[in-house]
């Protein structure tokens, strides 16, 4: 008799589990970013043709040179880019080193953005299937990679560079030694 | 509603970098099955259990995105180099994480997802019997 009574309990303490999984949703929803998972380690081994017109190749095996760099995945077809271009400009005035990765975009598509946002690139390299893109982690444009002096990848931006985000990235490029 | 001629005109003529899409055609791979069929059933079937992480309640054998679209290109081309699908699963996992996993692989961490289904029919068989006994008593 006492486990009945027991039992029938059951179905409340159930409802109540799923309230608290329902409402732990609603106050903290699940969160639909990817971060990499490649912090910590080397940049993938990649070859990419210049974005710019008769330019060397933006390759992996540069990075190890004891500069800390920011790596730049963007495309002159995304908007938020267009959002992050000043900060861009901003943090190279900043001595910042930054290299471009352009996502599936045309060399005369990314002069013109270029020439109408400003051009902070150091180096961009094209990445015309997305391959490198993937390689890196990385789910969306723009995102942005802290990579020290030994081409290790630090840190990962995602989405665009904000005011609010520049002494953070700053700090994260020059710590990143 | 009746949307004005002039609005629709204006719509059309909405330059390209608003439109907020690649205009390059994508990796031939992408949409090309391999060759050899017994391949391409290796590539289809990893496709189908992994996330699109643009669109991500699809797989990338479903979704259109641009990035499942390379994802794809990539699985086709990591098996036609002759890697096997639980290499070229690790090497997604490596990059996005173990979410990446449309099919959520059994292992420690998700042994209650795939033990509650299993745990609650236990359960239901468990109270369905005590109640049939009592009626094959009364």
């Amino acid at each position: 008799m006492k486990t009945v009574r027991l039992l029938l309990w059951l179905p409340l303490i159930a409802f109540l589990i799923v309230l608290g999984l329902v409402s732990s949703g609603l106050i903290k929803p699940h969160s639909t970013t990817i971060q990499s998972q490649m912090i910590g380690r080397p940049l993938p081994a990649f070859t990419l043709p210049s974005g710019r017109a008769g330019e060397a190749p933006l390759t992996s095996t540069g990075f190890a040179d004891d500069k800390p760099r920011l790596v730049n995945i963007f495309a002159s077809w995304c908007v938020p880019c267009l959002a992050e271009a000043p900060e861009l400009m901003v943090l190279k005035r900043e001595g910042i080193r930054i290299e471009g990765i352009a996502i599936r975009d045309r060399t005369e598509d990314l002069a013109a953005f270029l020439q109408r946002n400003g051009d902070p690139y150091e180096r961009i390299g094209r990445d015309d299937t997305g391959a490198v893109q993937i390689a890196l982690g990385s789910s969306g444009v723009p995102e942005s990679f802290v990579v020290d002096g030994k081409g290790i990848i630090r840190a990962q931006h995602i989405g665009e560079i904000r005011p609010e985000d520049m002494a953070g990235l700053i700090a994260a490029v020059q710590g990143a030694r | 509603m009746r949307a004005s001629p002039l609005l629709i005109a204006a719509l059309i003529a909405v330059p390209a970098v608003l439109r907020a899409d690649p205009v390059m055609a994508p990796d031939p791979l992408s949409y090309t099955q391999l060759a050899d069929p017994a391949q391409e059933a290796r590539a289809q079937a990893l496709m189908q259990t992994i996330r699109c992480v643009v669109c991500q309640g699809q797989s990338i054998a479903d979704s259109d995105a641009d990035l499942a679209a390379s994802m794809r290109a990539i699985v086709r081309e990591k098996t036609a180099a002759g890697e096997t699908p639980d290499a070229i699963r690790a090497w997604m996992v490596a990059r996005y994480g173990r979410w990446v996993n449309y099919r959520p692989a059994v292992e420690p961490v998700t042994w209650p997802l795939w033990g509650a289904p299993l745990a609650l029919i236990g359960i239901g068989a468990l109270l369905a019997r005590r109640v049939l006994k009592r009626r094959g008593r009364a």
